[in-house]
């Protein structure tokens, strides 16, 4: 540690107020409205922007020389575990279908949240808040490129890992992640800071990366405990940023509790439908587990959403109204979408597998209500099908959802046999979606979803005209290569041999 | 009462860090989990700079534990002797 410091001349309030909130001044070439045009048309209500700030009174100097040390940390252990073939450390090739998912639909998330940063912190009307976002935004790009950066060691040895770009933008499971951000990227300021600084930071990055990267410490895998935790170590700040702008609002006008609710509603919703794809991480692609999507959401998501919601009830705020339903669902979520997964691994980047004897006892215990009673039975007869060497394959394509962009596997609220389905006529067009949630987001702003733009419906226009070859290229998805089965893929047969040679002398 | 938490990569800056906490909130729980310490406690919890600067024996800047925060829950406010974390419920 360089950051040894003798006692300053000027105490952290003192300097935060002299290097943060003194750096602003009053417009004169062009009035307030013409430099701040943005803040006022969501309906949101401010006074005092003076009043926000940032309760770890963080300062620019201060801001890098922390960032220069994570760093620095960073890329010490990045290279030790490139220098070290480090991947031969995790627990087991599957392993890497997590990390997959995560460079293909989540690192894209971080460089959105960038962008987005980036624009708040020039339309809003605060200094605090305007050094804040910018913090923030400089956080997002550097969390994008670090596990860019950690993940391209894997692609020297690894399929599925080479063309994450093109297919955040392209195949279908990822569009669930960048139809939440290219959400929240077109609202308004206000929106976005609830969408990400609140829902996303506040509520959601904990099951996100918490488990996520203990895991990946449990299962050998260096580098993605080493982005992870250089991107959470950001991540208190983050939080505390979308906690103080809620309350900020809140405090500001009355009026704008109910504008405020009406966002928490919508992007709780909108998160948990994309942590949905982190419960099938969890739950099924960590050779060795740290805690189950469920035991995660209890401490994550009841009991620390819980202390949040009953905190903010003093300014009106009540739970989001999905809550309820999310309680319920968290026994089958998982399951659900990783039955969909494997039944349709032929337009996935990574593999698909059935679970192990292993595996299905460990999903027995953590999940005693649902997994022996709905979800064994199912794979138990997929595994017999595999047997008989005719594998459950689903060459269809899923009915997406027009708000969340996850295929409608979801069940019903209170019956997990029958598969929740709600359409709506807008314009004389259908529309699709898999719960509630997702219909009430859409009709309240129907003409902003009906321009969503859908993977499937993708398939059958220009250039593809249906023709799913066309569609493996249009995607960069190697068939047979990336896609499919683990068992006798590329990667097992590689990690197994590789392994071999780095524990033997053959 | 909420629980609010903190949790720090487990590494040799943190131990201090997690036995200061440990001293100060008498209440806190620890959990030690791969690669991380989670610290619970009913309501509140504080850091305090002097009992980190009792134990690694040198100048301790409170801002230092950005490097290794990984998460935490509860209203902030951090003064150059300590960090507080609180639920008003
Ligand atoms: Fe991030
Ligand atoms: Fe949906």
């Amino acid at each position: 540690m360089d950051t040894q410091v003798t006692k300053k001349k000027l105490g952290l309030k003192e300097r935060y107020k002299l290097l943060t909130r003194d750096l602003g001044w009053e417009t004169t070439f062009h009035s307030r409205e013409e430099v701040f045009p943005y803040v006022h048309y969501e309906g949101i209500k401010i006074h005092d922007w003076d009043k926000w700030e940032d309760p770890f009174r963080l300062t620019m100097d201060a801001y890098w020389k922390y960032q220069a040390e994570k760093e620095r940390k960073f890329y010490a252990i990045i290279d030790a575990h490139a220098q070290n073939n480090g991947h031969l450390n995790l627990t087991d090739a599957h392993y890497l279908t997590a990390i997959k998912i995560f460079l293909q639909a989540i690192t894209p998330g971080e460089y959105c949240a960038h962008k987005g940063f980036a624009r708040v912190g020039r339309e809003f009307g605060g200094v605090g808040t305007q050094v804040a976002c910018q913090m923030q935004s400089l956080d997002e790009v550097r969390h994008a490129q670090t596990q860019i950066h950690a993940m391209s060691n894997y692609n020297k040895f690894y399929q599925g890992f080479h063309a994450f770009s093109d297919q955040r933008d392209r195949i279908w499971y990822t569009s669930v992640a960048r139809s939440f951000f290219d959400d929240a990227l077109s609202s308004g300021p206000f929106e976005f800071m609830i969408a990400i600084g609140f829902s996303f930071e506040y509520v959601l990055t904990n099951l996100l990366f918490v488990p996520f990267m203990s895991g990946a410490a449990y299962n050998g895998d260096m580098a993605t405990v080493t982005f992870g935790f250089s991107a959470q170590s950001d991540e208190a700040r983050h939080m505390t940023l979308g906690l103080e702008c809620i309350k900020f609002m809140l405090e500001q006008d009355p009026a704008n509790l109910p504008i405020v609710q009406k966002w928490i509603d919508k992007w709780f919703w909108r998160g948990l439908r994309i942590l949905a794809l982190v419960g099938t991480m969890m739950d099924y692609m960590l050779p060795k587990r740290v805690m189950s999507w469920k035991e995660a959401f209890d401490i994550y998501g009841i009991e620390n959403g819980g202390a949040l919601f009953n905190d903010l009830a003093r300014y009106g705020v009540r739970a989001p109204k999905g809550w309820g339903d999310a309680a319920a669902a968290i026994d089958h979520m998982s399951h659900q979408l990783m039955l969909g997964l494997y039944q349709w691994s032929f337009g996935t980047a990574f593999h698909g597998w059935i679970p192990s004897d292993d595996e299905m006892e460990w999903l027995s215990a953590k999940y005693p209500d649902s997994f022996d009673k709905y979800y064994r039975p199912r794979w138990e007869h997929i595994k017999k099908l595999a047997a008989a060497g005719t594998p459950f394959k689903n060459y269809g394509l899923a009915k997406l959802c027009q708000t969340c962009q996850l295929p409608c596997v979801f069940t019903e609220p209170g019956d997990p046999t029958l598969i929740c389905h709600r359409e709506i006529d807008y314009k004389g067009e259908k529309y699709h979606f898999c719960s509630d949630g997702c219909k009430e987001i859409f009709e309240n702003e129907p003409e902003k979803y009906i321009q969503a733009w859908l993977p499937m419906p993708q398939l059958f226009q220009e250039p593809l005209k249906g023709d799913l070859g066309a569609w493996m290229n249009y995607v960069s998805l190697v068939d047979g290569q990336d896609n499919g089965d683990f068992d006798g893929s590329q990667d097992q047969i590689n990690f197994d041999k590789w392994r071999g040679m780095a524990t033997s002398n053959k | 009462m909420s629980t609010v938490f903190i949790a720090l990569q487990a590494n040799e800056e943190t131990r201090a860090i997690i036995e200061a906490i440990v001293l100060d909130n008498p209440e806190a729980i620890v959990k030690r989990e791969p690669a991380m310490v989670k610290i619970n406690a009913p309501g509140r919890l504080v850091v305090n700079r002097e009992t980190i600067e009792s134990i690694v024996g040198r100048s301790f800047d409170l801002q230092e534990m950005h490097i290794h925060l990984i998460t935490l829950s509860g209203n902030v406010d951090e003064t150059d002797d300590s960090l507080t974390l609180t639920w008003n419920n």
